[in-house]
């Protein structure tokens, strides 16, 4: 792993890393990425296995189960900034880029 | 004390749940300045109480199983109107506005829910350490780790708080502190219980389950908390799998090599004392071969980082939480993420997103998957010749705060709990003993694994080796 990986891996996840993060994430991943790697070497020898686990489907009707607005108070009073009831968010686009 | 006993008292009027609850919160305030169990404690919650006590003058044994009985919740499980922090600083500031179905069904069984538990961040660590808000300490010895990451729901019960907790288990982390703190721990089959309303970590791995002082209240618990849920499409009934028989004695597995390296010489020694105990009563223990198990953790280290990159990307600062603005939404998210996760999280995240990254995605992930598919059937063959396969539940007993630092050699604590989850088996974590560090007593625990849906099986031998009934 070099330091470039590390940091597109922080761009990708959607994390800042410092310094010293880079440094300390580039040995630490390196060596469990060498011990998790052993992986490739146990089923080299098996041409196809179906993935199957035991998961069943679980089916339900599509039904509205709260009166409208229920929950609203609740979920506006979580937004991290709000004006007038709405989710106030960070321009998308940068007009300069 | 257990909730059985506690139940008991509670019906001859011999102990009310106000005394009970009354004592909780002296016990709370009396130990958990040094142990750091809880995150929260619900003082509020006197008058359910009161309540509880007035009830079962009147209902007696007719009162539901639960009435009165105080529990603690790991804080990643929903508590409607409470904080739900996932112990992690982006959710500092976040109240649940629903409960966890397991939460609605424990209060239907007029359980009082006392408080919320520490735990490593969004459950991911082994020793409680990573809480964003200080680690807890082990009942036992507080220069220790308690296990984890249900370390806060496993002291709780070790300090007297509580007769039981809930946490949650993706690849150990019920049975690992249960083991540390020398109580029982119990994982259910994938899909017994119901994870809506709880934080998903490793979604094909999570599963919440009990923390108690007996087997029976485990399976108290589990047959409370279990069940479909038409909200969690991952759920199985009671006939998905084929119901195993109860037996008088039990065929054992123990996966010799598997034990050669990596555990504790007196540990071993209590495991060999667990495998005469057994034969002693009639049971028969017999050497198996599972070459794969072995590969469960470094399968583990790829699947459960992957489901954690792609389960953690809903925090991310606008919605809920705790939000670090920046010039434009993307920095919003750097700065959101960078300072409320924390550095197990972050490296977990990190190495999820590498092994699900074009490139890399057929060389980990994919072969992560298919080990997992081989195990099963390995698992699968095992159970033709054996009830159970028997490990020790942990190489080591609880080691000291900070004394690992490396994250490989806490990883390896789990060696032989990632196995359960990575096949979606049931086991449990029964006390076997206890050795000694530093003139210190501490607890180890032995892990029963049972097939798909064996939970009756396990239960049942569980009662009869260590609840002695």
């Amino acid at each position: 792993m070099t330091k470039e990986e590390i940091l597109h891996l922080g761009e990708l996840s959607r994390i800042r890393l410092t310094e010293g993060e880079l440094e300390k994430y580039q040995t630490e991943i390196s060596s469990i990425l060498d011990y998790v790697g052993q992986v490739q070497e146990i089923v080299s020898d098996v041409k196809s296995v179906t993935a199957t686990g035991p998961v069943f489907n679980i089916f339900r009707e599509d039904q509205v189960t709260n009166e409208p607005g229920a929950y609203t108070k609740d979920l506006v009073e979580a937004f991290p900034e709000r004006q007038d009831g709405l989710l106030r968010v960070k321009k998308i686009l940068n007009p300069d880029s | 004390m257990t909730i059985t006993e506690l139940r008991k008292k509670f019906i001859t009027g011999e102990y009310t749940p106000l005394q009970a609850w009354e004592d909780v919160m002296n016990n709370i305030s009396e130990k958990d300045g040094d142990i750091h169990a809880y995150l929260d404690v619900y003082k509020d919650t006197k008058k359910e109480a009161e309540e509880a006590t007035k009830r079962y003058a009147t209902e007696g044994e007719k009162a539901p199983a639960l009435l009165g009985i105080p529990l603690a919740i790991k804080n990643n499980i929903l508590i409607k109107d409470r904080k739900a922090t996932g112990a992690s600083k982006i959710l500092e500031n976040y109240t649940a506005s629903y409960d966890a179905t397991i939460i609605e069904k424990l209060r239907t069984a007029g359980a009082i829910l006392i408080g919320a538990t520490n735990m490593d961040e969004f459950a991911m660590g082994g020793s409680t350490e990573n809480s964003a808000f200080g680690p807890t300490k082990n009942p036992r010895d507080l220069s220790r780790v308690p296990g984890g990451s249900s370390g806060g729901s496993a002291a709780a019960v070790a300090m007297g708080s509580v007769p039981a907790s809930l946490g949650t288990d993706t690849g150990g982390s019920i049975r690992q502190p249960a083991s540390y703190c020398g109580l029982v721990g119990f994982k259910p089959t994938y899909g017994a219980v119901s994870r809506f309303g709880l934080m998903a970590m490793g979604s094909s791995l999570d599963q919440a389950g009990p923390i108690t002082n007996s087997v029976a209240d485990a399976e108290l618990l589990f047959n409370i908390i279990a069940g479909t849920d038409g909200k969690d499409m991952t759920t199985i009934s009671a006939d998905t799998y084929p119901q195993a028989d109860l037996k008088k004695t039990y065929t054992f597995g123990v996966p010799r090599a598997f034990l050669q390296s990596g555990v504790d010489q007196d540990v071993l020694e209590k495991f060999n004392d667990h495998i005469k105990e057994l034969e002693a009563a009639g049971h028969q223990v017999i050497d198996i071969d599972l070459p794969l198990f072995e590969a469960g953790l470094a399968a583990y280290y790829i699947v459960m980082p992957a489901e954690v990159s792609s389960n953690l990307a809903r925090f991310d600062g606008i919605r809920y939480g705790v939000r670090k603005s920046g010039e434009d939404l993307l920095e919003t998210y750097l700065n959101s993420r960078a300072e409320g996760f924390g550095t197990e999280v972050k490296r977990r995240i990190l190495l999820g997103t590498y092994v699900l990254s074009s490139g890399y995605y057929d060389a980990f992930y994919g072969k992560a998957e298919m080990v997992r598919t081989l195990m099963r059937e390995e698992l699968k063959n095992i159970f033709t010749k054996i009830d159970f396969v028997l490990t020790p539940t942990a190489p080591t007993p609880a080691f000291k705060l900070g004394e690992k630092e490396d994250p490989l050699s806490v990883y390896r604590q789990d060696i032989f709990t990632v196995p359960v989850n990575l096949t979606g088996v049931p086991a449990i974590s029964i006390p076997m003993g206890e050795v000694e560090r530093e003139s210190v007593s501490l607890p180890v625990g032995v892990q029963y694994i049972a097939t798909h849906g064996a939970e009756a099986q396990l239960f049942d031998i569980g009662k009869r080796v260590y609840d002695k009934i």
